[in-house]
């Protein structure tokens, strides 16, 4: 093999890889951190990445080496090589020169370790958030604020945050790769982390535990803001209350809350302080910016974002395999009526 | 006594206990599931080559994906390298047979049992769905009948490759000809020793794994149950404790093939032998005291996780050595580029890239960030596939003349390197990528606009690459099996090892006489003194062989028929019901699991009490392979 063949051969690799490095999206990307604890993670990959990069080029270098000045030539059929029996300067360089490098990737390794295992202290005024998956949904619990929500976790922003994380039925993972690793979510086993975001911004959270067929859709958003406006969605959310009935004004929207209470509100629940439902926790749904871990409420189109609203009601297996909400058919839920449950779940915002 | 039985045609291979049979069953076998398990995974590449693509949906793809793991782990790669190891171990230390050709035969009928069993479930209600890990509790109260024939299809199988490892262990340690010392044997039978004994060990441990999976499944135990005071966490720790050796059982008798290679096409002995020796017994030690890095997110505690770290990184070590060892057995060498050599040079940098992300995955902070996304599904297939599929490769094009006495054709085989090279390294390369920019694996569908439509593109390219580069390979065997294709010579390579010495394919005896060693690459010092082959240790004289015999088939179909029965047991009462059968599915459920069990203990009873003491080959019926200067 010559040495252009080698060059050929790695330079669509480096092509694939600048231009992967170049796209990643940054509330999804573990390569673009916005927290210390995927920054610590991040410095970690460098670290180590760079000290396996050098091992690589060292074989490289002795590889490309060995294969142009070492092939057969022409005539060569008479000559036996030195039948070399091994050398044991060379074996003990290529023992400790490793074990070196390895010490200094584990040193930190060890010391991250521990600091990323940091529990959240006994007293004072740590902001600690509960998680619960199910299949195919996330609710996150608030105990210092006494609100529970579902699939949008929010958390203040350059703070730490402690989360424990637990599960109804399998087992699920925990991972928002933009600020934090991932854990799993245990049933019958408590898992504790922290993470930090430092940047106010929505990211994108995934289930990386393989939960069933509809695994790949169990997505969650971190909405990380500024402390205040933390404080201040805390507050309208402890202080959320379904539209009382005398206030109702427009007709639809009445007519969409008895609907919800025929047929929704067995599992979904809209006091913003009930935890443990069959399904997600609806209350400040009319805030959310997508819904079932699958679809998105573009503000610029929402119509479309009504039709597959509606759509998901009528047909939820369809979309999101083995999850355990009921089909809606048109004998149960009239046309009208869906309009009408549609116009009111919008209602159910945070003032 | 001395009357050879002698059956022809589909029942010679169904009653043989010869070796070098026994081993093309296993080839031809693993063969045909590494194409099932191909087409699974092209299936995986197509349904991910766009975003939101509704090809297959997501409970199918739980299936294949579930499929394609325990498919290529237990069905390709193990039988394929127990067919390289059955038919190379003896003729490598000079041995007729190996040690126990009844169990050998019983070995492979079981692994097909089981590959049939787990198959069958396509068929049969649907296939396994929890993936290989089959991590409880997904594997127990929420997955549908497919895990059954999982636990009941390895359960079948694991008993066969369980007791292939001690076959090969008690081969290897009893039946070495004189002079073979341990510290002569090749490379190719020292690796495959060292991973018989991670077999010995890691086997009961995922055999006792799946009793408890059953139990839990079929009498309603409560192991893994956390409602009723059991332990999601056990099985995974039962789990790693026999997959990670598993990795290891794997990819040590792939190092050993590089290691015989890489000699024989440098013409030089394999650099620091002893060394090599070493480091592989170091890493099947090591290998048995890292399982954990395997569940860094799990929430044990960053002690547990740092001193599983440490010892993870450890690995490089002997690892690295093997690597520069190599490096050096082709320095100063006549390096030939062939096939076999293409795929053993292609192997080094291949490994190592899969070794070094091995390292970065061992840090559990970073872990944090890696572990179920597309970067560990790189990794792994880094080292399963540039080294083990790579290694299987080199195997194929170096022993096929030995093992079928035909040449494979070069330039096909080229071809097949290139594509397959190239194909390998588009598909996974741009999978670490897609790790970190935040696809988990084992997921259906990703989302349009999240980067990850370039790197998901060029992955399903270059499978295809890798679909073209197997179906060259599969057109070369054809082609070189065709009437009048040439045959091959005993020593085609200019090889180092005794298998070389003997015609190609060997006679049924192997060795007319016992081959005297006198060295590490004895053909080599045979020839370099001189002579035309390896002196023999004995005087000409009839030889002994096993009876051939159909008792390991039916022992087999019995623990077929049983297995088969017990995995019914969730989906045959839907079956009875929806057609309108009275009887109770239960019933015939174990009614067959208890007649299964009674044929292969007739079978045992049978072995046990009819005492076959096989039969001879008298000095007059030996082949002249006309060789001088041997007759004793």
């Amino acid at each position: 093999m010559r040495k252009w063949q080698i060059v050929q051969r790695f330079l669509p690799i480096l092509t694939v890889m600048l231009l992967l490095a170049g796209c990643g999206a940054p509330e999804l990307s573990a390569l673009d951190p916005s927290g210390v604890v995927a920054e610590k993670q991040l410095s970690l990959i460098i670290l180590s990445l760079a000290i396996m990069v050098f091992v690589f080029l060292v074989v490289i270098v002795i590889f490309t080496y060995v294969l142009i000045r070492y092939r057969a030539k022409p005539g060569q059929e008479d000559e036996i090589p030195e039948q070399v029996e091994g050398n044991h300067k060379l074996e003990i360089i290529w023992t400790v020169i490793p074990i070196l490098l390895l010490i200094v990737l584990a040193i930190p390794t060890v010391m991250t370790t521990f600091t990323l295992a940091e529990e959240a202290p006994e007293e004072g005024d740590a902001m600690r958030v509960e998680v619960v998956a199910n299949q195919y949904w996330w609710e996150f619990r608030y105990p210092d604020h006494g609100i529970v929500t579902a699939q949008e976790l929010h958390i203040p922003t350059g703070e730490k945050v402690y989360v424990t994380l637990d599960s109804n039925d399998v087992i699920h993972s925990f991972w928002v790769p933009a600020i934090a690793g991932k854990m799993d979510n245990n049933p019958g086993l408590t898992n504790n982390f922290w993470l930090q975001a430092d940047q106010a911004m929505t990211y994108d959270g995934r289930c990386t535990e393989l939960c069933g067929p509809s695994h790949a859709l169990m997505n969650f958003k971190v909405v990380a803001q500024e402390p205040d406006e933390f404080e201040s969605w805390v507050e309208s959310m402890q202080n959320f209350e379904d539209v009382a009935e005398e206030e109702v004004e427009s007709e639809a929207v009445a007519l969409g809350r008895e609907v919800y209470a025929t047929n929704c509100i067995s599992c979904h629940a809209i006091d913003s302080t009930q935890e443990g439902g069959i399904g997600p926790n609806l209350a400040g749904f009319g805030d959310r910016e997508f819904f079932a871990g699958l679809f998105m409420k573009p503000s610029d189109d929402p119509e479309s974002a009504n039709e597959e609203l509606k759509s998901w009601i009528r047909e939820p297996y369809k979309y999101k395999p083995d999850n355990n909400m009921p089909e809606f058919p048109e004998s149960q839920i009239s046309d009208e009526e869906l309009d009408a449950l549609v116009e009111y779940l919008h209602s159910l915002t945070l003032e | 006594m001395s009357q050879a039985k002698k059956y022809t045609g589909v029942m010679d291979w169904l009653t043989t206990v010869d070796h070098k049979k026994i081993g093309i069953l296993y080839l031809v076998a693993g063969a045909f599931f590494f194409l099932l398990g191909g087409i699974e995974a092209m299936l995986i590449r197509f349904q991910l080559m766009f975003p939101m693509n509704d090809l297959i949906g997501g409970e199918a793809y739980n299936q294949i994906l579930t499929m394609h793991g325990t498919t290529m782990i237990f069905l390709a790669a193990m039988p394929i390298l127990f067919g390289f190891m059955n038919v190379i171990i003896p003729l490598q230390i000079g041995a007729r047979d190996v040690a126990y050709p009844f169990v050998n035969a019983l070995g492979f009928w079981l692994f097909l049992a089981g590959g049939i069993i787990l198959n069958v479930s396509w068929f049969m209600g649907g296939a396994p769905d929890a993936g290989w890990t089959a991590y409880v509790p997904l594997s127990t109260d929420f997955s549908g009948s497919g895990v059954d024939f999982y636990v009941l299809g390895l359960q079948v199988s694991g008993i066969g490759t369980l007791i292939g490892g001690i076959n090969f262990l008690v081969t290897i340690i009893n039946m070495r000809a004189p002079g073979m010392t341990f510290m002569r044997m090749p490379l190719f039978t020292w690796s495959s020793f060292i991973a018989s004994g991670l077999i010995l060990f890691a086997f009961p441990a995922l055999t006792v794994g799946l009793a408890l999976l059953m139990f839990d499944r079929v009498f309603g135990t409560a192991f893994f149950d956390p409602g009723l005071g059991g332990n999601v966490i056990l099985w995974q720790h039962i789990f790693w404790i026999f997959g990670h050796p598993e990795v290891y059982i794997l990819i040590l008798p792939a190092f050993g093939i590089i290691s015989e290679v890489i000699a024989t096409f440098s013409r030089k002995r394999l650099f620091g032998y002893t060394a090599m020796v070493f480091a592989t017994l170091l890493i099947g030690f090591l290998g048995f005291m890292v399982w954990v890095h395997h569940m860094f997110t799990v929430g044990l505690g960053p002690v547990a996780n740092a001193i599983f770290a440490v010892l993870t990184m450890a690995i490089a070590v002997p690892t690295g050595i093997k690597i520069f060892n190599w490096l050096f057995t082709m320095w100063g060498g006549q390096i030939r580029f062939n096939t076999a050599s293409l795929f053993a040079i292609g192997f080094i940098p291949t490994f190592v890239m899969g070794g070094v992300t091995g390292v970065m995955l061992s840090v559990p902070p970073a872990d944090y960030q890696y572990h179920d996304t597309y970067f560990v599904v790189a990794h792994f297939h880094y080292v399963i596939v540039g080294g083990l599929a790579f290694g299987l490769f080199a195997a194929a094009f170096y022993w096929w003349p030995k093992i079928f006495g035909r040449m494979l054709s070069e330039r096909l085989g080229k071809w097949t390197f290139w594509t397959f090279f190239f194909g390998f390294h588009f598909t996974f390369f741009p999978q670490h990528f897609l790790g970190l920019l935040g696809m988990p694996r084992r997921y259906f569908t990703y989302m349009p606009g999240q980067g990850l439509e370039l790197g998901n593109m060029i992955s399903t390219i270059g499978a295809i690459g890798m679909a073209v580069g197997s179906f060259l390979f599969i057109w070369n065997i054809i082609v070189s099996h065709r009437k009048g294709a040439e045959q091959a010579p005993a020593d085609p390579w200019d090889g180092r090892t005794l298998e070389w010495s003997i015609s190609s394919p060997p006679p049924e005896y192997n060795f007319k006489q016992s081959p005297l060693v006198r060295g590490i690459d004895t053909l080599w010092l045979e020839k370099m003194a001189g002579n035309k082959n390896v002196t023999p240790a004995e005087p000409l004289s009839d030889i002994h062989m096993p009876s051939p015999t159909i008792v390991p088939l039916f022992m087999s179909i019995g623990l077929f028929i049983a297995g088969l029965s017990l995995a019914l047991r969730n989906w045959l009462p839907d079956v009875f019901q929806n057609a309108g059968i009275e009887a109770s599915a239960t019933t015939v459920v174990y009614v067959g699991a208890g007649v299964g069990i009674g044929i292969t203990l007739i079978c045992m009873l049978i072995r046990s009490l009819y005492d076959d003491h096989g039969y001879h080959i008298h000095v007059d019926e030996l082949e002249d392979d006309g060789d001088k200067g041997v007759k004793a």
